[in-house]
């Protein structure tokens, strides 16, 4: 494996100090939401992909947007895991916390195991802020730290010195303490310096004074590693060498893979992309994406509802667009009615629902899978919905593209479910060559399809092909084409209004048979010690249940995993996979959504291990519930 | 028709002459026998011809309600969609294929009600919609509730005592949202209603139209005053562009600003005041006269209420500006480039 990118300035001098080799390492920065903690993670990620590294990264941010300074509900955090070997998820406990000031340390270190390295910024460990959140005495002169490593280090009285010759403000100055701490991390982990200068340059284009104290407090943050006698030690993690095939890559989040995914999906349709939406939170950088790249015919459309978001992109979709709309849960439950109609209507349409913590607002910026049974269920009448779930970041690409290719193939609706997890997280992704993906194009309807016993030659709307039953999909401006569709029940092959019994009962199970006979890969079961329990689970738990099922394997323990990324219709062999296993287990970021659907459909004692507390499972407690399932 | 509206020319034309049986479907019509709904249908598809489009290229959308069903019957493109929503449904459609000439159709609960968020959006936006609001100021469909436009007081099934809320004035609603241009018409007048709807498939951008409409089951006789021609002379005002607004028996009612307020009144046209009868502008850049003649009506009894074109004006249309996004996105940045936009700027190789 080569790297493209310069490793380090070639002034370093780390002969002078301990460098140690270790292969993977969990950092999480944490500050205040004004802080710019997003911002300095994104950057070490960027820095740490192009070294080479695997990684996988959690953003995790409160959702107000600057909650007041200094108190724990304002608390923002970037946590990054990254190794010399294929890694699965963000880690579940940081090898090292930066904290910003007292509330950051205070809401963390619960998480951070003991023997792990602290850097404090002790400018901030002055009265009001440690009385902000309760310590009433300074926790680094009290000995509460003491089973950690603490680097004490002034982290803002160091930026304003650093920058002095700036001639800033010292509110201007200090604002840039998140780039000295990122200068101080990439010391200590060996980081490429150059993509973090010329991004902090284009950053600051317009403000080439800024731009240039950022690079110097982020030079000055280096600097200081390399000096100061409290970091003896700097870490060497090597690249990942055997973790990727041949290939380019590009560090990627799920909502950027997605929106690539869509525009991809477009492409390759030959169909211009219409998005209708309303901003939510974590849906809305899709819209953002999108709306940047109208050179390639996309259409975005910010409409004054959910309800009217969806309206929009399904009359694009009876004009021949390729259409999606997207959102999260909250928003899926205003669109219900709409998707009924889609599903009435028999039109292609994507419907993207980035899952959050809930009932109703929930927690917008925290992650959750308990939206499948809205997404299977939630509609009224007999309204069956195909639902397709990606199971990593980089896989939000492939998953929009199978998405749009179950619409298209088949005239309807269809879920794609990612998650707050996913739509921020971000990994490396090999970035696909062009014409290995795949062929979407779909053929409109031109013409008559029916001859009437007098001859005569007609189209009718709801006469379907019949491998797929799709009905044919026939655009206004076609000429002679002219028909009227809507929500009322419609005859089959005419389309025209019915209310006829037998009529209504044919339809509701050709709608269905429709959905059950999409065409979905069989499901790859991972099982090399013919185990006797299986782990199944679905969507952004595949990572945190690889890295447990990996863990028990390690131990000598066997167990097998399967991850479905078709919810509905469920892959053909599911039934006799399940059948195989004495116990099957379901960890669900839900109350056992999964589960419920497995146990209805199968007659399987499916058992399920949930988790909803707005986070990713942590590989090391999933590893211990599923021990516990093989025991059981 | 004069072809003032340059956004037509997008959409193709008939190749042969249509006539009036080319836009009748083989639907059978189900409204009740004796509902306005059929004069307006027939006016429709009377004057359809004469816009000259492509009927392939013509989309009929509508909500839920009586009036909802008009798409089944016309031998165009149509969507009998959800309660409220054809305005959404219709945009989306407008917006990304200006080849076709997109119609809403609408009525008092579908458009006032349920729906009132995307008519007042559409409206603002400017797409390139034309939206006919069958006004029947009762609620037919789930058989005589009382409906956003009906009269204070009303007594139906819903509201045995009276109703309590405050009806909307439609026309004073759409000015109010920024619309471009808002007329209002009566079912009963064919020709009056063919002229207001060829204005309306003239104008780029949204029109609304209101269309008195009577449902003789529910709220017969709710538009009488315009329909006997001693009581209509004296009660409506028919607005025409650049003629004076005057009305009632040998024009001897007229409209005047009134100097102190700003405001508008009926008044008796005499020698003395002929000079001040205030004269019809519909272009007017400010919708403030528009709005206050929309306010001459009386919202019980409908007296002194305006007829025919009040604002047409000419602004940005949605649809217009859109693709010219995207065209000074291709300008700017060239076609776009999926393997350049994939690669992105900060990526690295893995070479074996």
């Amino acid at each position: 494996m080569s790297v493209v990118n310069d490793i380090a300035p070639a002034d370093l001098r780390l002969g002078l100090k301990e460098v140690r080799s270790v292969d993977r390492v969990v950092i999480r920065f944490a500050g205040d939401s004004g802080d710019g903690m997003q911002l300095t993670g994104d950057r070490f990620t960027s820095e740490t992909a192009s070294f080479g590294n695997d990684l996988s990264t959690l953003p995790n941010f409160p959702a107000e947007i600057r909650a007041p300074a200094g108190t724990l509900p304002g608390v923002s955090s970037f946590q990054l895991h990254f190794a010399d070997h294929d890694i699965l998820t963000p880690g579940d406990a940081p090898n090292v916390l930066v904290a910003m000031n007292p509330a950051a340390l205070k809401a963390n270190i619960g998480d951070v195991p003991r023997g792990a390295e602290i850097i404090v910024n002790t400018d901030e460990f002055t009265k009001r802020p440690m009385a902000k959140v309760g310590y009433e005495t300074n926790p680094l002169e009290d000995g509460s730290l003491e089973a950690y490593n603490v680097h004490p280090v002034p982290l803002t009285t160091l930026t304003i010195e650093a920058l002095k010759e700036f001639g800033l403000s010292r509110k201007e100055a200090e604002r840039s303490k998140n780039m000295f701490a990122l200068g101080l991390l990439s010391w200590m982990y060996h980081r490429p310096t150059e993509g973090t200068e010329t991004f902090l340059r284009a950053k600051f284009a317009k403000k080439p004074q800024i731009a240039e104290a950022n690079v110097a407090a982020y030079r000055a943050g280096w600097n200081f590693g390399e000096t100061t006698e409290d970091f003896a030690v700097s870490y060497e993690v090597a690249p990942a060498s055997q973790a990727f095939p041949t290939g380019t890559y590009r560090n990627i989040s799920g909502n950027l893979a997605l929106s690539y995914g869509l525009i991809a999906a477009g492409r390759q349709a030959d169909l211009p992309l219409y998005l209708g939406s309303y901003p939510i939170t974590p849906a809305s950088d899709i819209l953002h994406e999108l709306s940047k790249h109208k050179n390639f015919g996309v259409r975005t459309f910010q409409a004054e509802d959910e309800i009217a978001g969806i309206g929009a992109a399904l009359g694009a979709a009876f004009g021949g667009s390729l259409a999606v709309t997207t959102t999260s849960g909250p928003g899926v439950a205003l669109k219900s009615e709409t998707i009924g109609l889609a599903v009435s209507l028999e039109l292609p349409l994507l419907i993207v629902d980035i899952q959050r913590g809930g009932p109703s607002t929930g927690l917008p910026t925290k992650t959750e899978q308990a939206d499948l049974l809205q997404a299977m269920y939630g509609r009224n009448g007999e309204a069956p919905v195909p639902i397709v779930a990606p199971r990593t970041p980089a896989d939000c690409f492939d998953a929009a593209m199978d998405a749009a290719r179950i619409a298209l193939t088949y005239r309807t609706p269809v879920f794609l479910l990612s998650d707050g997890y996913l739509a921020n997280g971000s990994e490396p992704w090999r970035i696909p060559e062009l014409d290995q993906l795949p062929d979407l194009r779909v053929q409109f309807a031109h013409g008559p399809n029916h001859e009437l016993a007098d001859g005569t030659e007609v189209f009718w709307p709801y006469k379907r092909d019949p491998q797929t039953l799709a009905r044919p999909w026939a655009v206004p401006g076609t000429p002679g084409l002219e028909h009227r569709i809507g929500g009322i029940e419609k005859q089959d092959g005419t389309g025209n209004i019915s209310y006829d019994p037998a009529n209504h009962d044919f339809m509701v199970r050709t709608r269905q048979a429709k959905i059950d006979g999409i065409q979905v890969p069989d499901l790859d079961v991972d099982d090399p010690a013919e185990a006797r329990t299986l782990v199944l689970g679905w969507g952004s738990t595949y990572g945190p249940i690889t890295a447990a099922v990996r863990r028990l394997r390690a131990s000598g323990r066997s167990i097998a995993q399967a991850h479905l990324r078709h919810l509905n219709p469920f892959p053909r062999n599911l039934g006799e996979v399940l059948a195989r296993y004495d116990r099957v287990v379901v960890p669900e970021m839900n109350l056992g959504q999964l589960a419920t659907l497995i146990r209805a459909k199968y007659l399987v004692d499916a058992h399920s291990y949930n988790q909803v507390n707005g986070m990713p499972f942590k590989a090391e407690q999933l590893a211990t519930a599923l021990e516990e399932a093989i025991d059981a | 028709m004069p072809e003032t509206n340059e956004l037509l020319q997008l959409v193709p034309k008939a190749e042969a002459k249509q006539t009036m049986k080319d836009f009748k479907s083989d639907q059978e019509v189900r409204w009740c026998p004796g509902c306005g709904d059929y004069a307006v249908l027939a006016a429709v598809q009377g004057f359809m011809p004469d816009l000259g489009l492509a009927k392939e290229n013509i989309v009929f959308i509508s909500g839920i309600g009586c009036s909802s069903r008009f798409p089944y019957y016309m031998n165009t493109y149509g969507m009998h969609s959800i309660h409220g929503r054809a305005p959404s449904i219709a945009t989306g459609l407008a917006t990304s294929r200006r080849d076709l000439s997109v119609w809403v159709v609408t009525g008092d609960g579908d458009a006032l009600s349920i729906g009132g968020n995307h008519l007042i959006h559409a409206l603002r936006r400017n797409v390139n919609l034309k939206i006919l609001l069958f006004n029947n100021r009762i609620y037919g469909l789930t058989k005589g509730q009382y409906s956003p436009t009906s009269e204070l007081g009303k007594i139906t099934k819903s509201t045995p005592m009276g109703s309590l809320d405050a009806p909307f004035n439609p026309v004073s609603l759409a000015i109010g949202a920024e619309a471009s241009f808002v007329a209002r018409t009566v079912d009963s007048d064919r020709k009056h209603l063919t002229s207001v709807l060829r204005a309306a498939a003239d104008h780029p951008g949204t029109a609304l139209v209101e269309i008195y409409q009577n449902c003789n089951i529910f709220n017969d006789g709710a538009f009488e005053v315009f329909k006997d021609k001693d009581q209509a002379q004296e009660a409506v005002i028919r607005l025409e562009h650049g003629q004076p607004i005057i009305f009632g028996t040998d024009g001897a009612k007229g409209v005047v600003r009134d100097s102190l307020t700003g405001d508008l009144n009926v008044v008796a046209v005499t020698e003395d005041n002929k000079a001040q009868i205030l004269v019809h502008d519909a272009h007017a850049p400010s919708p403030t006269t528009a709005f206050a003649l929309s306010r001459l009506a009386d919202a019980d009894t409908l007296h002194h209420t305006p007829i025919g074109v009040l604002r047409s004006v000419e602004r940005p249309v949605y649809d217009t500006t859109m693709a010219d996004q995207l065209d000074t996105a291709v300008e700017r940045h060239g076609k776009g480039d999926l393997a350049a936009l994939l690669a992105g700027n900060d990526n690295w190789t893995v070479v074996g």
